[in-house]
């Protein structure tokens, strides 16, 4: 389930636990998001079967999400093919069943971004993030979307600028807002900071 | 004062619904158009019946075109502390009343796939906007409607009238029950659910779509309730050093408002949270009938709603 931390649109992930009232469970994962997906379902056998996986990621952990023994599993060729399948299956899915994603906190803003297109409540949606801390940051001057910015600041992809990665991150997009950090003094860029949580 | 805006209205048509439901059009006395409101929202009416201000919260039906007037529906209650009572027995065309401005606890989720829209009686005038805002954005809906006989469901005409096939009525005379396990299998993924009325009807519904495996943000509701009544008991305020008596038919937020104390207020009914007020002792025990405080907030005795809670007990100490 999704709290809200003390920066009002950050999100933060209460990791994946069953809702044992759910009818059906849709289940959506990517890379490491898959050891969340085992961690939690590996022992609810009556769930699994009532349950829908798709996930897109290495033969590895896809194998292992392929012997759980979902009701149905699909493993899609990447993201693009994965959000493809998803509009399938939000359109044709029933009240009743809830909405589980993992993965990285890009993929997890983009599948809550699909479902609420759908009518669906954002904090409905259980998620954990896994993997890379990486965020995917939007350009609030230029646009411009840069995946996988470890640091702050760091050079937009786009126009080049030094932006500074805010917490604030926007639902719509599911991206962090990025801003010229040497607005005020012309390039005064402060060193880069890791970006951890 | 506490409750914000006071808007002046005129009541300019009243109109008897049904043997008990009342609808009153409310015109804004300056002439002014009145503000615009998203279906769910409510006004709290003042009225002066003399010796005190009555207020209570209403849902609003509708408004004009043209922005003159609003309209509200009010139920004669048995046990009417004396708004409603006030209401049906007191006002009359060309009446002059205040409002609040409008407030919305109740609102539409309006990304949503489909609306299903519960009412049991009065709990029909929220649902009533509703439906109405849903049909003019072309939205996808239901309307589910308890009532005990066709006589005594207010509005129906002008439901079937304004929504056709969409609407369903459930005639306790014919031994219709509106089921909801009936009525949520099967609705597509990103439907919501709203039910006003009774609240053993609101807390049936809810557990009914968490029994169908409804996520609970899913599922909206809104409960009206009158102050429960109890026994007297004294509020000091320790900021202020007033001590008032709490009557046993009175709230708490009565009695402080008729010693002249401006306090903190919005929907009267026990679900905004507005009125919270830190307790700083309490010589008994708390009775919380509020739907805001969480379980933990009721538990530490910390915290009390001013609009619908009281003490069991001898002095109630407010950080006031």
């Amino acid at each position: 389930m999704i709290t809200t931390s003390t920066f009002d649109s950050r999100p933060a992930y209460g990791g994946l636990s069953l809702d044992e009232r759910a009818k059906s469970h849709l289940v959506v994962a990517e890379g490491d998001g898959a050891s969340a997906v085992l961690d939690a379902f590996e022992d609810a056998p009556p769930s699994l079967a009532r349950t829908t996986l798709l996930y897109a990621g290495p033969d590895g952990m896809a194998v292992r999400l392929a012997i759980l023994g979902a009701a149905e599993f699909r493993r899609t060729s990447g993201r693009l093919d994965l959000m493809n399948r998803l509009d399938e299956v939000f359109a044709t899915s029933k009240m009743g069943a809830r909405l589980y994603v993992a993965g990285t906190e890009s993929f997890i803003g983009e599948v809550i971004a699909k479902a609420a297109t759908y009518g669906v409540v954002p904090q409905s949606v259980i998620a954990e993030q896994r993997g890379s801390l990486a965020r995917r940051v939007q350009c609030v001057h230029c646009k411009h979307v840069d995946e996988e910015v470890t640091a702050t600041p760091y050079a937009c992809g786009g126009c080049g600028q030094s932006l500074f990665v805010r917490d604030h991150f926007s639902r719509r997009h599911a991206a962090f807002q990025g801003v010229r950090v040497d607005a005020e003094v012309p390039g005064e860029i402060p060193a880069a900071e890791e970006l951890v949580q | 004062m506490s409750g914000g805006v006071e808007i002046p209205v005129v009541v300019s048509d009243i109109e008897q619904a049904t043997p008990t439901v009342r609808r009153f059009r409310l015109t804004a006395a300056s002439g002014q158009p009145l503000p615009h409101f998203a279906a769910g929202s409510h006004v709290v009416v003042m009225m002066e019946s003399g010796e005190r201000i009555i207020r209570n919260a209403y849902s609003l039906v509708d408004r004009a075109e043209d922005g003159s007037s609003y309209s509200i529906g009010v139920l004669k209650t048995r046990d009417s502390r004396g708004g409603s009572r006030f209401m049906h027995e007191r006002v009359e065309v060309g009446s002059r009343l205040k409002i609040s401005m409008p407030v919305n606890l109740f609102p539409v989720f309006a990304p949503g796939r489909r609306h299903l829209l519960v009412a049991g009686g009065i709990g029909v005038t929220p649902i009533y906007a509703m439906a109405d805002e849903l049909k003019r954005q072309g939205a996808d809906y239901e309307i589910h409607y308890a009532v005990r006989d066709e006589a005594h469901g207010a509005f129906v005409g002008e439901l079937r009238e304004r929504h056709g096939d969409r609407l369903t009525l459930y005639r306790s005379d014919l031994s219709e029950v509106l089921a909801v396990r009936e009525i949520l299998p099967g609705q597509p993924f990103g439907t919501h659910l709203y039910v006003c009325g009774p609240q053993g009807m609101i807390d049936a519904v809810l557990e009914g779509g968490r029994e169908a495996g409804w996520p609970k943000e899913h599922l909206h509701s809104e409960h009206f309730q009158a102050p429960p009544s109890g026994d007297p008991f004294s509020a000091r305020l320790a900021k202020a050093g007033i001590t008032c008596e709490v009557r046993s038919d009175q709230s708490l937020l009565e009695a402080l408002e008729e010693a002249g104390v401006d306090a903190p207020f919005l929907c009267r009914g026990g679900a905004c949270g507005q009125c919270e007020v830190a307790v700083v002792d309490a010589d008994g025990e708390l009775v919380h009938n509020d739907h805001y405080l969480s379980e933990d907030e009721r538990s530490s005795g910390r915290k009390i709603m001013l609009c619908v809670s009281r003490l069991k007990g001898r002095e109630l100490v407010l950080d006031l």
